[in-house]
């Protein structure tokens, strides 16, 4: 049927449709967002220091992607973190450590502590990237499989979404071949 | 319709409510850090306890000199310093530390205090002396664009 032969009713009614349609996806697009930041994402009431001082050398990790454990000795240790003196006050290390241990990851795939606390050594990180070639993680644009937002580029959100993937600036067209999507 | 009275719309997604509020509660969370100084003053009172005036010279050499570990002041925030430096291992980008290249640097004494005490730790593995931080204060200011 061609768009000239519709009556007005029908043309009514499929606006209508198109917008319940739109309505839907818009509402499903809040739902996924939701849920995945229930479980991943940086929780709603974050004390302000917890971007602050976290992100001011990395990406604020979301406090889901460590068992508490974990997060209680990264916090006690913070003057040799990961090879640079990252001390913060008492009173601010105190507020961080207890937000964070409130908001540690519980579920299943997070309650192993990983070795050396890195959310990188986790096995479920190592399962998602399993994929991805050495000379990926060395690109000048990576550096580190820290820095998340290389490719993740909702990271800063608490986006890991794989559908909100990037390649990373400097990705031959052979390593992309090895690239799962 | 005109400009100062918008009719009323009725499209508008039920999302670009929270989206705006949301949007908003970011700006007073960059604002949190309270300048309460300026670089000169803050060379000044470095100077003030070394009991000798910072000289740019010096400050340079220690700015971008290893002083026996693994980084200089200038791995992470180049040479010079006028433009945006690059953390060492996280890669995260980080801002000029020259005053004449950022306003923001050298603002807060808080702020002044929590980074010269972690970083001397990593770059020269012990609490920089006063006249080690004035000296890198009279070189920062030094720096024009």
């Amino acid at each position: 049927m061609s768009a000239a032969r519709l009556t007005e009713g029908d043309r009514t009614h499929a606006r209508r449709a198109g917008r319940a349609l739109l309505a839907g996806a818009l509402g499903l697009a809040c739902v996924t967002a939701a849920h995945a930041e229930g479980r991943i994402g940086i929780p709603a009431g974050a004390p302000p220091a917890f971007v602050q001082e976290c992100a001011a050398c990395h990406l604020a990790y979301p406090p889901g992607m460590l068992p508490a454990p974990s997060w209680q000795r990264i916090m006690s240790g913070l003057d040799k973190h990961f090879g640079t003196d990252a001390s913060l006050d008492t009173a601010t290390t105190q507020q961080l450590v207890a937000w964070l241990r409130a908001h540690a990851g519980t579920y299943k795939r997070v309650r192993e502590e990983p070795p050396q606390d890195r959310i990188t050594r986790t096995a479920w990180f190592e399962r998602k990237h399993r994929q991805i070639q050495s000379a990926t993680w060395n690109l000048a644009s990576v550096k580190s499989a820290a820095n998340c937002a290389a490719c993740h580029t909702g990271a800063t959100r608490g986006d890991f979404n794989e559908h909100n993937i990037q390649f990373p600036a400097g990705m031959t067209p052979a390593m992309r071949r090895y690239w799962q999507d | 319709m005109t400009l100062t009275h918008p009719a009323p719309r009725r499209d508008r997604p039920a999302w670009i409510v929270p989206l705006m509020l949301a949007a908003a509660g970011l700006v007073p969370a960059l604002a949190a850090q309270a300048a309460d100084t300026t670089p000169a003053r803050q060379l000044e009172r470095f100077s003030a306890q070394a009991g000798a005036p910072g000289q740019a010279q010096r400050g340079r050499i220690f700015f971008t000199s290893r002083q026996g570990g693994e980084w200089s002041c200038a791995s992470c925030h180049g040479n010079p310093p006028t433009q945006a430096g690059k953390h060492a291992s996280t890669g995260k980008a980080i801002d000029p530390m020259a005053p004449a290249a950022n306003a923001a640097a050298f603002t807060s004494t808080a702020k002044v205090d929590k980074w010269f005490r972690r970083n001397c730790n990593d770059v020269v593995k012990r609490e920089c002396s006063a006249l080690e931080k004035a000296d890198v204060l009279a070189y920062l200011l030094s720096l024009k664009l």
